[in-house]
């Protein structure tokens, strides 16, 4: 079982007896790309939400690297190593650049510091601090936002804050990444450049990435497998290829 | 026995004068998605108007008939000028607002009628024998009243053009506005039914206790506010029984020496018992009738 | 450690209060100080650690507060009683004062808790409420207290202090306060608390474990608002519970909105031009026009809050904004900022839930009780 990301078993969740997703048995291995796409209203960002502890699931579990996260709070989700970004960007928009970063990486063992230690400032508040910052900036260089770091998140330009959302999930330093329609509102040139940019961070910081696009260019360039989801169930999965051409996919997408 | 009975009738006449109360908030709240703050201010200005009509005409009735198109228009005048410049901004702004209002009101009514409480004699109403229970008129009076307004008010939302539209309003602002329908028309409808309720709440206050000063209608307001989030805010058969239930409660409990000073705790408590246990309150429902 | 010279510039206020102290205590023990400016000085110093504090809660974690006053009720009585007991054994000294001004704080503190735990499931509106509702509780039961406990209504007397030195010791409280809340709010944990404040929902996905946070801000908030309770008990010898009603806290978040939500310096600023403004009205003006001066606040408040908050007026103030004139003047770019300010305009205070739970909205209930067992496991 351990040797996927990410599996879940037949999960499932309902909203008063609106069948929201059921019965999907998703398996990531480790460093994979993986695409989950469909129509809208199929249930991919209901999925996001129960594997971040948004939603409690009704039905099914899920594992990350073996151990099951079902039913945990959404911050414990995330200490374990589940990060994401939102459909609609959310960022923290009275914040500078960096300080969004910041806040992502305040929960990590190594930047640890008690609240009496960054009150009465001790030596030790100001050795995270810094470490805190350099970190900071090493990952706002990553993603090309350094020079913006001083400027008020909701300023910066759609692309960026598309950019510096990922960059502030990617700082509570997840195993597996959850992304939102990335490239949503992009020109070709930014989608292009935002492929390369997911490519590199699952080599750089040896993630795996799982994520939602209605860009089929994008998920064929990008994902190795997918699941494509229609009303709450699995369609086809697989190979990306071979899913994209199921006769049921092609179905559901054109209609007919 | 006797005295509970006599307790219960004085519970349910102080019930339904916050239910009258309660409404306001719970009308305005459902449609204009803010908590008005001044509501309990316009029922001290309805009673500031009453005496000072009293005084000139000396005729009750011309002096709450005045009184109530005075709060209605300054309802009206505080929306357009305090809260419609706000509409879309964070409901904190909007409270902070109501509130500067709420003040407002209080220091002009102490400026121009100065701190001492004023007596309002309005009428002699006498008392009502039945076997040895005795029961002042004025409660049987303001009943009847508080029944009548009710009931006409929910006949007004269910039936009429304006009152459906309300109904709208308070489900969906955006796709009413897209049904062509004037939402800015409906909140000062809102505004305007409030603050006549308001005013007659005024009246049955005095005529309760007939002594009036500047905050004469801050704790009426909170504790109706109360009401209205017991009942479930934004439903008006749930202001009515958490106005009811919440005047019974505060009657009872004076009577009981040992707990007859924290009355006003008491029902904080309660306020904030249910808002724990059942945040959307007794008849409130998340897709319940809402106005 | 060019960080350290960096964080400098969040101590220029604390630094400034410290001077003007300082000065003061000079003065009072050189050429001496009347006893109505040293009363004065300290109803400031009181004031400024309750708007301090207030702000911890209304502009950084972003939740209105309508009971500070509560707060700093427990805390006077708890506090200056305790010092009633301990003054027999210990006498008027240090730390008769220091001892009793912890055990109001914390008295008060686990009143934070008490009402940051609603806080956790209640947001805006209903919040307030149950604030102010705290507030009223808490005056009536001190009301109602018997003449040997805490006085009741003729009020709880506690230990006369020499005025020139306790005036001392509140400016060394308002230093300590204006550090701790400087320093906290210039660390993660104030960058968590604001987080909060500005998306909880993302808070929430990075990790950012909101019921703590919350929690934290509302009782450091309290113990503050505890210590200037007890503060307030030395310096006016008597405490009656009905000076701490709900208009107090009006005044108190008059003071917060007056000075700009989220900026300590503005606290600070307009707590002491409030304080000050409102003991030489009181000398000038008497009777009825005494309340000349609560019209006005209740004018500048509407103004400010329409003026800040306005989304009509949004084009008006992004070109007329005295910050970024000030900015143009002094060749700076206007888009750089340098400290967290809070603009309620931008802060979803009511968070979208359907947006996120976009089927039913009932199923916010079940997250809600997801959440609460989670608190009831650590």
């Amino acid at each position: 079982m351990a040797d996927y990301v990410l599996e879940t078993k037949n999960l499932g969740i309902t909203f008063g007896g609106l069948k929201a997703a059921q019965d999907v048995n998703i398996k990531i291995s480790k460093n994979q790309i993986y695409g989950l796409v469909g129509p809208n209203g199929a249930g991919k960002t209901t999925i996001f939400n129960m594997l971040t502890g948004v939603y409690t699931p009704t039905s099914g579990t899920f594992f990350l690297n073996g151990e099951e996260l079902k039913g945990k709070s959404q911050e414990t989700i995330n200490h374990k190593g589940i990060a994401r970004t939102f459909q609609n960007i959310r960022l923290f928009n009275n914040m500078s650049v960096i300080r969004n970063v910041l806040v992502g990486l305040s929960n990590q063992p190594e930047f640890k510091c008690g609240l009496f230690t960054s009150i009465f400032r001790l030596p030790k508040h100001f050795r995270t601090e810094k470490a805190m910052r350099d970190k900071a900036k090493e990952l706002l260089k990553i993603f090309d936002l350094y020079e913006e770091r001083n400027n008020l998140s909701c300023n910066l330009p759609y692309g960026k804050q598309r950019k510096l959302e990922i960059a502030r999930a990617l700082a509570t330093n997840p195993k597996l990444l959850l992304l939102d329609e990335p490239a949503a509102g992009m020109n070709p040139n930014e989608t292009a450049d935002l492929m390369d940019t997911i490519r590199l961070i699952r080599d750089k910081f040896d993630i795996t990435v799982l994520l939602i696009e209605h860009d089929m260019k994008f998920v064929s360039g990008l994902c190795d497998e997918i699941t494509v989801l229609n009303f709450g169930t699995v369609l086809a999965q697989g190979d990306t290829k071979t899913a994209l051409n199921d006769p049921e996919v092609i179905k559901a997408y054109i209609g007919g | 026995m006797q005295q509970f009975c006599e307790q219960l009738l004085n519970g349910l006449n102080l019930g339904s004068v916050y239910a009258l109360i309660a409404l306001g908030y719970t009308m305005v709240y459902g449609i204009a998605k803010m908590l008005n703050f001044a509501h309990g201010d316009i029922i001290m200005v309805g009673g500031y108007t009453i005496y000072v009509f009293m005084n000139m005409t000396g005729h009750p009735l011309i002096a709450v008939a005045v009184a109530v198109v005075f709060c209605v228009l300054l309802g009206i005048t505080i929306e357009k000028v305090a809260y419609k410049p706000l509409r879309g901004a964070s409901p904190l702004a909007v409270l902070i607002t109501a509130i500067g209002v709420s003040y407002l009101l209080q220091s002009l009514a102490q400026i121009v009628f100065g701190s001492a409480p004023k007596m309002v004699k309005i009428a002699d109403m006498g008392v009502l024998k039945i076997g040895s229970l005795k029961i002042q008129n004025y409660t049987l009076l303001t009943l009847a009243c508080s029944i009548v307004v009710m009931i006409a008010l929910t006949l007004f939302v269910k039936f009429t053009k304006i009152g459906r539209a309300m109904l709208a309003t308070s489900e969906d602002k955006a796709a009413t506005q897209l049904m062509g329908i004037n939402v800015n028309n409906v909140i000062t409808v809102t505004f305007a039914i409030g603050s006549a309720l308001a005013a007659l709440a005024g009246l049955f206050y005095l005529l309760k206790a007939p002594s009036i000063s500047n905050t004469f209608g801050s704790m009426p307001g909170i504790k109706a506010f109360t009401a209205a989030v017991i009942g479930g805010i934004g439903s008006i058969p749930g202001a009515m029984l958490g106005g009811i239930l919440l005047g019974i409660v505060e009657c009872i409990s004076y009577k009981i020496p040992a707990i007859a000073a924290y009355t006003d705790a008491i029902e904080f408590l309660i306020l904030i018992v249910i808002l724990l246990v059942k945040p959307t309150g007794i008849l409130g429902k998340r897709r319940s009738e809402k106005v | 450690m060019s960080l350290k010279n960096k964080s400098l510039k969040y101590y220029y206020s604390t630094i400034i209060v410290a001077a003007f102290g300082l000065l003061s205590v000079i003065l009072s023990m050189t050429i001496g100080l009347e006893k109505s400016t040293i009363y004065l000085l300290e109803k400031i110093v009181i004031a400024v650690i309750l708007a301090v504090s207030l702000n911890l809660v209304v502009g950084f974690l972003g939740e209105l507060s309508l009971g500070h006053a509560g707060f700093m009720c427990v805390g006077a009585y708890l506090g200056g009683k305790f010092a009633v007991i301990i003054s027999s054994s210990l006498g008027n000294s240090a730390l008769t004062l220091i001892l009793s001004m912890l055990v109001g704080g914390t008295v008060a503190a686990l009143c934070g808790i008490l009402i940051g735990l609603p806080a956790l499931r209640l947001k805006g509106d209903y919040l307030a409420i149950v604030t102010l509702g705290f507030g009223e509780i808490v005056k009536s039961i001190f009301q109602n207290t018997s003449r040997e406990s805490f006085g009741g209504a003729l009020g709880l007397e506690t230990p006369r202090y020499n005025k020139d030195e306790l005036f001392i010791y509140a400016f060394a409280v308002l230093i300590i306060t204006l550090l701790v809340v400087q320093n906290l709010m210039n660390s993660k944990h104030g960058r968590a608390i604001t987080s909060i404040r500005d998306n909880e929902i993302a808070a929430r996905a990075t990790g950012i474990n909101v019921t703590k946070y919350k929690l934290m801000a509302f009782i450091i908030s309290s113990f503050f608002a505890g210590v200037a309770g007890v503060l307030y008990s030395f310096s006016n010898y008597n405490i009656q519970s009905s000076k701490f009603g709900y208009n107090y806290s009006i005044e108190i978040l008059v003071m917060v909105v007056l000075g700009g939500i989220g900026s300590i310096n503005g606290s600070i600023i307009a707590a002491t031009l409030i304080t000050f403004i409102n003991t030489e009205f009181a000398t000038i003006l008497t009777g009825n026009l005494a309340v000349l001066q609560n019209l006005l606040y209740a004018i500048i408040l509407i103004v400010i809050v329409i003026y800040g908050n306005s989304p009509a007026l949004s084009a008006f103030r992004e070109k007329y904004d005295i910050k970024k004139l000030f900015d143009k003047f002094k060749k700076r770019d206007p888009s750089i900022i340098k400290e967290d300010k809070a603009n309620w305009n931008n802060i979803p205070t009511k968070i979208p839930m359907d947006e996120l739970l976009s089927v039913d909205v009932s199923n916010n209930d079940q997250n809600l009780d997801s959440d609460e067992t989670d608190k009831g496991g650590k």
